[in-house]
């Protein structure tokens, strides 16, 4: 092997990832006067939260009479009632203060006539307890997450926060069940580093590359779950991979929710408004499952449109022109790029697409992460916390309401800055770091810049990303996810014959694409086998050999550990929370999800 | 006359060429600049004949794709391929814009030649270095300045007051503006180009900040602000299509305003 040397940091937190909740995480360890240092591999403001288009939910009551608890009823319910609800109550009731801070950063927010944020509708938001739809969902125009990241990078520069850009994370440094710190590599110099702290926060967003169709980035490649599965720590809830309705046929670009919530409407080749058959109550805003399932059901029956009849309509063209352009600048221009279409004049042809996990890492509403440790399913792992995409708190349960998102990083990265100020005394003296504690990241560095087996990264790549595509879709069956389990164990099993061609330190980005793949390996593999173990239809898990929930055997958070000398997986569960986290609401009981 | 000649390393060589497949039938060349930092070479050109049938129809996708399957040596920066990360900003056909955005059928000619964006350090083939234009962005304290303490609420703004910054918060940081700028190539270091004044602007114009007189006591500077010489190539290649060069002109103008 050839020789590594660190260069060490110290720190009180370091937050491995800059997006949202990276960045309200590290502002707010920042703001409490610890030592933060914030990691990443993209340039801050190039994080996916970017990408975010139709807004951030929060009970403000702008546009009409709103309550958080209406809002925690949504989200319970979106969530097939496999969310925790402590943590639902803590984020519902926590939205709006989140919201105002951002406004005062900064964030251009769409307005109403009387200079209050604008509040649009959104699929599973409602009033008085499921009774209509409700505009909750606060806007800046269909670029709200843009607004958001880069109002906060901003602010983030106001405050001290140490940013070190374009380092990628490599792994944990673990010392004997305590989180001491992160390794990572410096691009554009070449040079390893080691960052020790008190308390780690992973913030690296999603998996959605483990799939081959997805709305999300190049970059999204849960680096931050497949460290956790390295470090020996389970991810949670796995199977839950959110499908949004309305990707671009072809291109898998994202077509926001707030389309419809605008008045937007999908059609099928008779030319036939299908929502309402499927939600009667609510329609084309039915939660992101239900109205995936629905398109996909017509596709099947022979109901989609186009010459491979594969896909379905998007209809803005019945909307006052001044309105898109004001409200919906951003899919315009993406649906004329992307698919040719002007949308104040035809449909936008769209395809549910990957777009969200609703797992991740395990945590508890101070973002703490915690595993399942003999009889106590809370053991808080020490020095460590994940927030955002990447953690699992269990906000989302199994099926993320829009918009629910945002407001999840900006609520839990706060929780995880409040918590280290709770629970860190500034510049406390860290113990010393072993050698032994990070040889296994040098080694696995090393092994991987050295590859010389047959197998490209791109082609492995491809064959997990098909996988996953073909065999654990909208709608999953036993055959199908066995088929799945056998094709990431063969994928894990070509791993060792993988060829890196470009040997250098310096922006590898082969290199930097294998790592990256390494992380999507384990995270596609627990989640195949995780849906495969769940034989139950919950949320966005449609199993269609046990098409109905079934809260007696499932009402659990399934855990999976991941072997990766093996890639055998380890599965356990959690009970799901059954209790609220304050008097103020009671916990509200499983029943019938029906829109 | 004084004779000025560039450093021997920093010629650009003929590269290595990549033939198409055979059988491939829409057959595209495209030129690539390539640097190895950790190589004893001179940076070159490497041609590549691209079958683009087999490609998606964006630049990125041919770039991906000779990285997947010609060549993954290949280093360039990307990350949400619709147009709103600015990662993959660089210069296509002679033009700065995003790769993501630009279809392979866009440029014209026989060769499509990709480099870099223009007059930055090049840390390796399409990545240039852009800590300097990042550092200009800081400059110009990029939040929302206020006094007044701060309403339970939000803050009131009117929607005419809202769609002045329409045309401005949009901007993705992707560079391409100001490394086309000939005053930022000339006077990069104090001048502050056009992306971090279009940004001065944004946060001069929104009704919420309290801090206008500073923030133009900190833009009246010679080279900061006044270098830009409305070539307008900022806004010829916004791949957003913003107008910072009208940004600019904002800003001179409130500048003129507080004198008069």
């Amino acid at each position: 092997m050839a020789e590594y040397n660190f260069i060490d940091h110290k720190f009180d937190v370091v937050v491995v990832g800059a997006g949202g909740s990276g960045l309200r995480a590290a502002l707010g360890c920042a703001q409490a006067g610890l030592k933060t240092a914030c990691i990443t591999k993209v340039f801050p403001t190039r994080s996916h939260t970017v990408a975010a288009q139709g807004g951030i939910s929060a009970s403000l009551g702008n546009m009409g009479q709103d309550d958080w608890r209406w809002h925690m009823y949504d989200t319970v319910k979106g969530s097939d009632w496999l969310g925790d609800q402590d943590a639902i109550e803590y984020l519902c009731r926590n939205a709006p203060a989140a919201v105002y801070e951002l406004e005062h950063w900064g964030v251009p927010f769409s307005r109403t006539a009387e200079g209050k944020i604008y509040q649009r509708a959104f699929g599973g938001m409602t009033k008085n307890f499921g009774e209509a739809p409700i505009q909750r969902t606060c806007a800046a125009a269909d670029r709200t997450g843009h607004a958001m990241l880069h109002t906060m990078y901003g602010q983030s520069l106001a405050h001290d926060t140490e940013f070190f850009i374009e380092y990628f994370a490599l792994d944990l440094i673990m010392d004997e069940g305590v989180c001491r710190g992160v390794t990572a590599w410096k691009l554009d110099d070449g040079t390893l580093h080691r960052f020790q702290a008190q308390q780690v926060i992973l913030a690296t967003g999603g998996y959605g590359r483990a799939y081959f169709s997805a709305t999300s980035a190049h970059t999204c490649t849960g680096d931050g779950g497949g460290m956790a599965l390295r470090a020996g720590l389970p991810l949670q809830d796995m199977e839950f991979v959110q499908f949004h309705p309305t990707g671009i046929y072809g291109a898998g670009c994202l077509i926001t929710e707030g389309a419809r919530g605008e008045g937007g409407y999908l059609t099928n080749s008779e030319g036939e408004r299908f929502m309402e058959r499927y939600a009667p109550s609510v329609k084309d805003l039915a939660p992101r499952d239900m109205v995936s399932r629905a398109m996909t059901i017509e596709i099947r029956e022979g109901r989609g449109v186009g010459p491979k009849k594969d896909h379905i309509f998007l209809h803005l063209d019945h909307l006052d022109p001044k309105m898109l352009a004001e409200r919906l600048p951003g899919i315009s221009e993406s649906a004329k790029i992307f698919a040719g279409v002007d949308v104040t004049k035809e449909p936008i042809p769209v395809l549910p697409t990957v777009h969200y996990n609703m797992g991740g890492i395990p945590t508890n509403f101070f973002s703490e992460v915690v595993t399942r440790e003999g009889d106590n399913p809370d053991k808080v792992v020490p020095g460590l916390m994940a927030v955002g995409e990447a953690a699992c708190v269990s906000v989302h349960g199994a099926n993320r309401l829009g918009s629910n998102s945002l407001i999840d990083l900006v609520v839990f990265g706060r929780s995880a800055a409040l918590r280290c100020a709770d629970t860190i005394k500034a510049g406390a003296t860290q113990p010393e770091l072993k050698p032994s504690m990070t040889d296994g990241h040098l080694a696995r560095f090393d092994k991987f810049r050295n590859a010389n087996g047959s197998t490209s990264t791109a082609h492995l790549r491809l064959e997990m990303q098909q996988a996953m595509q073909e065999d654990a879709a909208v709608f999953r069956t036993t055959e199908a996810l066995s088929s799945g389990v056998r094709r990431l164990e063969a994928v894990h099993a070509k791993r060792p014959d993988l060829k890196v061609t470009d040997r250098g330190m310096i922006w590898n980005t082969d290199l930097l694409e294998t790592l990256e793949l390494d992380n999507l390996i384990g995270q596609a593999t627990v989640t195949v086998v995780g849906a495969h173990n769940r034989t139950e239809s919950r949320g966005a898990h449609a199993h269609e050999d046990f098409p109905d929930r079934n809260d007696q055997d499932w009402m659990k958070h399934t855990l999976t550990w991941f072997d990766d000398a093996t890639g055998k997986v380890k599965i356990d569960d959690r009970p799901v929370h059954s209790y609220t986290m304050t008097n103020d609401i009671a916990y509200i009981p499983p029943k019938a999800r029906v829109y | 006359m004084v004779q000025l000649a560039l450093p021997k390393n920093s010629r650009v060589q003929k590269g290595r060429h990549h033939p198409a497949p055979a059988g491939a039938k829409n057959v595209k060349t495209f030129r690539i600049y390539r640097y190895d930092p950790e190589g004893a070479e001179n940076p070159r050109w490497d041609t590549y004949d691209v079958d683009v049938d087999a490609c998606g129809p964006m630049v990125l996708d041919v770039l991906i794709h000779i990285k997947n399957e010609v060549d993954p040596t290949l280093a360039f920066r990307r990350s949400c391929r619709e147009g709103v990360c600015g990662s993959c900003a660089m210069n296509i056909g002679g033009r700065n814009t995003l790769a993501c955005t630009h279809g392979h059928d866009e440029t014209h000619g026989s060769a499509c030649q990709i480099s870099p964006l223009p007059h930055m350090p090049v840390v390796k083939d399409l990545i240039p270095d852009l800590t300097m234009f990042y550092a200009q962005y800081a400059s110009i304290e990029p939040w929302l300045h206020t006094e007044t303490p701060e309403p339970q609420k939000e803050w009131r703004q009117t929607p005419e007051d809202r769609e002045k910054l329409d045309g401005l918060y949009e901007c993705i940081l992707c560079a391409c503006c100001s490394t086309s700028c000939p005053s930022y190539w000339w006077n990069g270091d104090k001048y502050l180009g056009p992306a971090a004044l279009l940004h001065a602007y944004r946060w001069l114009i929104d009704s919420r900040d309290e801090a206008t007189g500073e923030r133009l006591d900190e833009l009246e500077d010679p080279f900061k602000l006044y270098r830009c010489h409305t070539i307008m190539n900022c806004a010829q290649v916004c791949p957003k299509g913003l107008n910072p060069a009208k940004a600019i002109g904002e800003i001179k103008k409130m500048l003129v305003d507080r004198v008069v």
